[in-house]
């Protein structure tokens, strides 16, 4: 109980703190506009965060549409006794070293990487494909593998809920398989869905080493800018603001989503 | 006997809800005492407030003499066994036995002899070495009931020992459980939901509704003269019949009751408040009887015409649905199947018995 | 569903592919992470093992793992405990304030932590700043598990172990805390696990003493040393699946005497 407060501290001062950022964003703690006003004014922050949103949105569709076929093999064709060894190999991945997944994919993408030689010795290709690294592309690859098992989850939970015996029903009252997942398996698998959604989401735009490992020059992300203004620029007033807006868009997109997302399943039950 | 357990006035709040509404109860010592009720009657509630798991709002609970108030279950002279049972899971049949005993002081070989005899007492003689989660339902129950009487607790609370097992198991373990009082001559406090379980096991039962006593007394009593339409009608199967009371002598009372006509009946067939004007009459299925083809009615009972209005048959006994004139609801009527005697089918006209002594007048 | 099993077969070589190549490059004999493989080699093991500074970036690393561990658990059977009790006011948006960083982006967490303990607390960063955001994030992984192990237990074993003499004291110790040991082992093997691993906030947080994942940062700018990362991500690697095998483990064996059959993973 106690431990509850105690915990609660932080994470309330870290709410707080994105909201007293305003108050002193020079170093002399006077309330200024200054940092909003330049994020507006150079266009290099707004290109910087429409691509993040940009790659965020491709990574999480590419994610989830890559994970419910899994989630769904998993929940409905993989006998119960077998099904948290799945999960396990599901999650594994994900518990190893972030960073070194990450450049590994440097490795398997590169010029002379895994792909590109192996095209190459294959006489596939004449030269080494470029699309794939140091560009957006590389960074969605990567961050649609890193964050796979976050969609896989909800998406697995939501589906073990749904009671066998409507899909029996459905097809009893003479829907198709295909009908019957139309019907059925997709609308009540939807708070799964959005949570892999939201799960995948929110995470992707913070992401800094994928962009700055994979990213090349045109990839950066908004989160490298902040970790610049952070680290080397020496302004952290202004790369607090960029966290700020970066977090107040992700916020303003998931509301949105959430509530498009409401209003479909309206119309639809 | 003497008194045991008293609770006087005992008041219970959740919030805005009163679960319990000034009880009243005397539990005499060596008695096999049930509290019956639908759910949420606070049945269960009463029997947390004598162990000590949930404090009073008001009243008091004495055992022994003693007043409970504030008085944490570990230091009462109450055990229980819990509707899950709550066996250990990471300790073996014999340690969950032991567990009472870490603070008793005996020595480790009284230990082990305590625990055999009282897996013995059970029934699970050999049993100790099991690891507890490989017990079955049954078995579970056993080690409850050993784990909690090897401290031999002046008072043994049971909250619906029986309601997880099959009905087989549990009518079995019904006996055993009376058996069992007999032998250690604990006072057993039964919590139960099952009527049938009530009645088959205990001493005395109180009825509660609501959260207070609808009814306390002996099996029989509580069966063949419900004190109330409620009680009636949560114990046993009853016919409701409307009913006017024409003429009160005091002793006797005259009725006018709708389908059977002009009756007299003791006084004492008649609750408290049913003794003016109209009032509900109840009749056992069971006082019926439909007069077979060449059956007279036995001394003191009367007769009226009836149609069968449906059938249902259960082996050793049907039950009937009978249509009498003037009344909308069928009464109804069971029949032991003895030899030579038919299963009317549906619509035969037939001679329906019924004796006086049997009715119950309750308030309207 | 013949397609649907290839599928999920080859979505789990996608998911395992980079890390296949981890072993590979780890013992091959050329200084290029490149195709073709040149030759078997141990050589990068033993410049690891000779790395002074890797060698106390890995200690720094451990010590901060091991502190996160304990006081994530601490704090998460605390807050468990007491979501397993009666509702209070507030129960749920409690909750779900903690378990935010699950969904805050890191770099905003790390950030916000930088600022409050710069310039709210004025605290100087040290391996302590690094450990109280890792513990911060690891919380909701340690009560999503120990949540978990709580809730199985039936309320009426703590009675029982009341009805049967034990004080409130007593009880958790006889009974609830062998139940739920597997939870709490499971909890620390996994907060351990995230800590050793994460970097951003580290990256940040850190003072003059690196964490292993910041040092692995500095070290993949140099293409030479880029051998002995493999090396030391094939330890890593390793270690982490043996972890996460024993976390898996004691979960499992918490939920089989808890008498609750399996239903899921972690999270």
């Amino acid at each position: 109980m106690y431990a509850l407060a105690f915990l609660a501290v932080p994470i309330i001062a870290v709410i707080l703190f994105s909201f007293w950022t305003q108050d002193f964003m020079t170093l002399d703690r006077t309330f200024t506009l200054d940092n909003y006003r330049e994020i507006a004014e150079k266009p290099i922050y707004t290109v910087l965060l429409q691509r993040s949103i940009y790659v965020s949105a491709c990574v999480t569709l590419v994610t989830v549409i890559l994970a419910y076929p899994i989630a769904y093999f998993v929940s409905f064709h993989v006998e119960p006794g077998r099904k948290s060894l799945w999960l396990f190999l599901i999650t594994i991945p994900f518990w190893t070293s972030y960073l070194i997944r990450v450049f590994l994919w440097k490795v398997v993408l590169g010029y002379n990487g895994v792909v590109n030689s192996g095209l190459l010795g294959l006489g596939l290709i004449d030269e080494p494909l470029s699309f794939i690294l140091y560009n957006v592309n590389a960074v969605i690859i990567t961050l649609a593998h890193a964050f796979a098992p976050f969609a896989i989850l909800p998406i697995f939970v939501a589906l073990e809920k749904i009671d066998r015996s409507l899909l029996e029903a459905s097809q009893d009252l003479g829907e198709t398989r295909f009908t019957t997942f139309l019907r059925v398996t997709l609308p009540l698998s939807m708070p799964g869905l959005v949570a892999a959604v939201l799960i995948v989401f929110i995470p992707t735009i913070g992401d800094y080493v994928t962009p700055e490992l994979m990213g090349g020059a045109g990839g950066k992300l908004i989160a490298n800018m902040i970790q610049v203004q952070f680290r080397e620029l020496n302004n952290a007033p202004l790369g607090a603001a960029l966290a700020l807006m970066a977090m107040v868009s992700v916020t303003a997109i998931s509301l949105v989503f959430i509530f498009l997302n409401r209003r479909w399943l309206r119309r639809q039950g | 006997m003497s008194t045991l357990i008293s609770l006087s006035q005992v008041e219970k709040y959740y919030g805005d809800y009163h679960a319990l509404r000034g009880i009243d109860l005397e539990i005499r010592s060596g008695e096999f005492f049930s509290l019956l009720g639908p759910s949420g009657c606070g049945k269960t509630t009463l029997l947390r407030t004598i162990a000590g798991f949930e404090g009073v709002s008001g009243g008091a609970i004495r055992i022994d003499g003693k007043d409970m108030a504030g008085v944490p279950p570990n230091l009462r002279p109450t055990n229980m066994v819990f509707q899950s049972y709550a066996i250990f899971p990471h300790l073996s049949v014999a340690e969950n036995v032991a567990f009472g005993l870490r603070r008793s002081g005996l020595s480790k070989t009284d230990k082990a002899r305590a625990v055999t005899e009282a897996l013995e007492m059970v029934g699970l003689g050999g049993f100790g070495k099991r690891a507890a989660h490989a017990l079955s339902g049954g078995q579970r129950q056993r080690v409850a009931l050993a784990r909690a009487l090897i401290l031999k607790p002046k008072v043994l609370l049971l909250d619906e020992p029986l309601s997880a097992l099959d009905k087989k198991m549990r009518e079995q373990m019904q006996v055993e459980l009376i058996k069992l009082q007999r032998q250690v001559g604990i006072t057993f406090i039964l919590v139960t939901h099952d009527q049938e379980e009530a009645l088959v096991m205990s001493d005395r039962i109180a009825v509660m509704f609501d959260g207070e006593i609808g009814q306390m007394a002996d099996p029989e009593t509580l069966y063949r003269r419900p004190a109330s339409r409620r009680v009636a009608e949560f114990i046993g199967q009853m016919n409701f019949l409307q009913a006017r009371i024409v003429d009160d002598a005091g002793a006797s009372l005259m009725l006018e009751v709708a389908g059977l006509g002009r009756t007299r009946v003791e006084a004492s067939q008649a609750t408290a408040d049913a003794r003016t004007g109209a009032c509900v009459v109840g009749l056992r299925p069971e006082t019926l009887g439909i007069l077979f083809e060449g059956e007279a009615p036995r001394l003191g009972q009367e007769v009226i015409d009836a149609v069968v209005d449906e059938v249902v048959y259960y082996g050793d006994m049907t039950y009937y649905h009978v249509h009498i004139p003037g009344v909308a609801e069928p009464l109804k009527l069971s029949m032991k199947n003895i030899t030579g005697r038919p299963v009317l089918d549906i619509g035969t006209s037939t001679r329906v018995a019924w004796d006086p002594r049997a009715l119950v007048l309750l308030g309207g | 569903m013949k397609p649907l099993r290839i599928y999920a077969v080859a979505y789990l070589i996608f998911l395992y592919a980079p890390i296949a190549l981890l072993p590979l490059f780890a013992f091959n004999d050329g200084t290029i992470i490149a195709f073709p493989l040149q030759g078997f080699t141990t050589k990068w093991f033993a410049e690891l093992s000779g790395n002074k500074a890797l060698l106390s970036a890995v200690g720094n690393s451990l010590f901060i793992a091991a502190m996160t561990a304990i006081f994530a658990t601490l704090l998460g059977i605390c807050a468990a405990r007491a979501g397993a009790m009666a509702d209070f006011p507030g129960k749920r948006g409690i909750i779900g304030f903690v378990m935010l960083p699950l969904v805050l982006p890191e770099i905003i967490v790390a950030t916000s932590l930088l600022i409050i303990m710069r310039q709210v607390l004025g605290l100087d960063l040290s391996n302590w700043t690094v450990i109280a955001a890792h513990v911060l994030i690891c919380m909701p992984f340690s009560i999503a598990i120990l949540n978990g192990a709580f809730q199985n237990l039936d309320p009426a074993l703590e009675e029982a172990a009341l009805d049967l003499g034990e004080n409130r004291w007593s009880a958790f110790r006889l009974v609830i805390l062998p139940l739920v040991m597997p939870g709490i082992i499971s909890s620390l093997l996994i907060s351990f696990t995230i800590s050793l691993d994460e970097f951003i906030i580290a990256f940040f947080l850190t003072g003059t003493n690196p964490t292993m994942p910041v040092y692995i940062w500095g070290l993949l700018r140099f293409p030479g040393q880029l051998p002995v990362v493999m090396a030391l991500g094939t330890i890593l690697v390793t270690l982490s699946i043996l972890l996460l095998a024993l976390a898996e483990y004691f979960r499992r064996r918490g939920l089989a005497r808890a008498g609750v059959t399996d239903s899921g993973g972690f999270l």
